[in-house]
């Protein structure tokens, strides 16, 4: 899923400091399973900001909805008669859902909330581990199933570098060498062959923005 | 020859190679470069000169590398793969060729987080392997990464690092196995202080065969204080410093350990001359460059060879 963390409340509040009614909307899809942008966050964000501004003597009124998704247009249609009450959007959900919004209110500003950080694994209750930087062109088929571009800091595709340290990354103790890890995972399958091959340099797909129509949809050329 | 730079030559004649090191300047003397090198002139064959090591901001390798060339040395031009694109690195090396470096050797780069800009954006688009296979390609096809042609191909020596004692162990030959496949020329290997692991690591080597592919020079660093040599030890990752050589260097005495360290540098080097598949040393004098004459010296590798 798509994780994020909430960006720093002071942060938050400098970005709304000139609207009065903003109405903070939540997502319900991978911001919420990771605990950042869901219901009950927009009720704590808004309880937050609610009584940091009555201290500053510069009261706000805010509204609060939670969409089941941000990033799909069916979901946003509940907002438009909401939307147009208020000065400013507050968005909970990840960079996606935020452009999505702004996209669809491009007359008020749309603020973001949280600072996405990346597609992760659930380790345990509030604990992500990011695997995918979606890259366009994977290779875990290569690699034991262990992804170099996001494993590895250095992105290397033919790893480990000098810094590799006893199963550690050099800028991390606590972080596996992702190189260590596929060296084993392929020992252990009997593969290490695919890995004495030099991969060639990366054509990078991911340097513009990408769009995907999946095969069935794409209209029938003329 | 390849590229016909001395330190090919060196090598090619069949000649126990000497190679230094030379960090360029945190700021722009061109004076504090030509200090230091006068220190290597005749000394060595060829003098590495880093490239933004540690990931601390410093004058640029390549311009570094002309000085050099200016004060009649010659330069081995280190590239990292953390500070530019494919691009900019292909443009360097044509530069970097047209005033006359040769040599080059191929490196990822210590991770930016270590230095001075750790925030900075890392590059890495290609990594060190594939950094070897492009200078290859220019030089070899003189066809461009993207598959153009170069008007007169930079003909570059190429050489790259190896480290022969991370784990895992087992692996390490194969990754130098994988260099050659790319095209490396020669290989400066990681400072060594556990001499059993890089016997058995060269040994490896030469049962592959690899060793008749490549030119091997063992990375040499002297120790200048039981500090520094608990720092590798403790703080440098993929350095292995035994105890014994902490031992040896605590048991020279007040005053005498750097001493003590360019005597096991010196043992080291007449080993290296010995052993089968090394084909030179790669001195490595931290911030030393002024005592290089005379480890050379006690080292006897001097005088240096001439080659046409």
């Amino acid at each position: 899923m798509i994780v994020a963390k909430r960006k720093p409340f002071e942060e938050i509040k400098n970005l709304l400091k000139d609207y009065k009614k903003v109405l903070n909307v939540g997502c319900g899809t991978c911001v919420a399973v990771c605990l950042v942008g869901g219901e009950k966050e927009v009720d704590v964000l808004n309880a937050e900001l609610d009584m940091a501004r009555k201290l500053e003597d510069n009261p706000i009124e805010l509204g609060a909805c939670t969409v089941e998704r941000q990033c799909d247009r069916e979901y946003l249609a509940e907002l438009d008669d909401k939307v147009k009450d208020y000065d400013a959007v507050l968005s909970m959900a990840c960079g996606v859902g935020v452009q999505f919004l702004a996209e669809r209110f491009p007359d008020i500003p749309v603020f973001p909330a949280v600072d996405t950080s990346g597609l992760a694994v659930n380790q345990a209750v509030g604990w992500y581990e990011e695997r995918c930087r979606s890259c366009s062109s994977c290779v875990l088929g290569l690699t034991g199933g262990i992804c170099p571009v996001t494993m590895c800091a250095k992105g290397l595709y033919n790893g480990p570098c000098g810094g590799t340290n006893n199963g550690s990354c050099e800028v991390d103790i606590d972080q596996p060498c992702a190189w260590y890890m596929i060296y084993e995972r392929l020992q252990r399958q009997g593969r290490l062959d695919v890995i004495k091959q030099l991969h060639q340099a990366v054509e990078w797909q991911n340097q513009v923005p990408r769009t995907l129509i999946q095969p069935g949809y794409k209209k029938p050329e003329e | 020859m390849k590229s016909g730079s001395n330190l090919e030559k060196v090598l090619e004649a069949g000649h126990f190679a000497f190679t230094g090191e030379l960090g360029p300047p945190r700021g722009t003397s061109a004076d504090h470069v030509r200090e230091k090198a006068a220190y290597l002139k005749g000394n060595v064959d060829a003098v590495n000169i880093t490239d933004n090591q540690t990931a601390v901001v410093r004058m640029a390798s390549w311009a570094a590398s002309l000085i050099l060339i200016q004060e009649g040395l010659e330069p081995n031009f280190q590239m990292v793969c953390r500070d530019r694109n494919r691009l900019a690195m292909q443009s360097d090396i044509l530069g970097a060729y047209a005033h006359g470096i040769h040599n080059m050797l191929c490196l990822s780069g210590d991770h930016q987080k270590f230095g001075d800009h750790p925030n900075s954006k890392g590059v890495f688009d290609i990594d060190s392997m594939q950094l070897i296979s492009m200078v290859k390609r220019m030089r070899d096809e003189g066809k461009f990464l993207g598959g153009a042609e170069i008007e007169e191909p930079p003909k570059i020596f190429i050489g790259a690092a190896a480290n022969p004692f991370a784990e895992p162990f087992e692996w390490r030959v194969h990754r130098l196995a994988k260099k050659i496949e790319a095209g490396v020329d020669f290989i400066q290997t990681q400072c060594i202080y556990n001499m059993e692991k890089f016997r058995e690591w060269i040994r490896q080597a030469n049962d592959m065969g690899l060793t008749e592919k490549v030119y091997i020079l063992a990375g040499v660093t002297p120790m200048k204080s039981v500090g520094m040599a608990r720092y590798m030890k403790a703080k440098v990752p993929g350095m292995d410093v035994p105890d014994e050589v902490i031992k040896r260097l605590q048991g020279a005495g007040k005053g005498k350990v750097a001493e003590e360290g360019i005597k096991f540098a010196c043992e080291q080097i007449e080993e290296f001359k010995e052993m089968k598949g090394v084909a030179g040393v790669h001195l490595m004098a931290i911030e030393w460059e002024h005592r290089v004459p005379e480890i050379a010296e006690r080292a006897k590798v001097l005088p240096r060879p001439e080659v046409d």
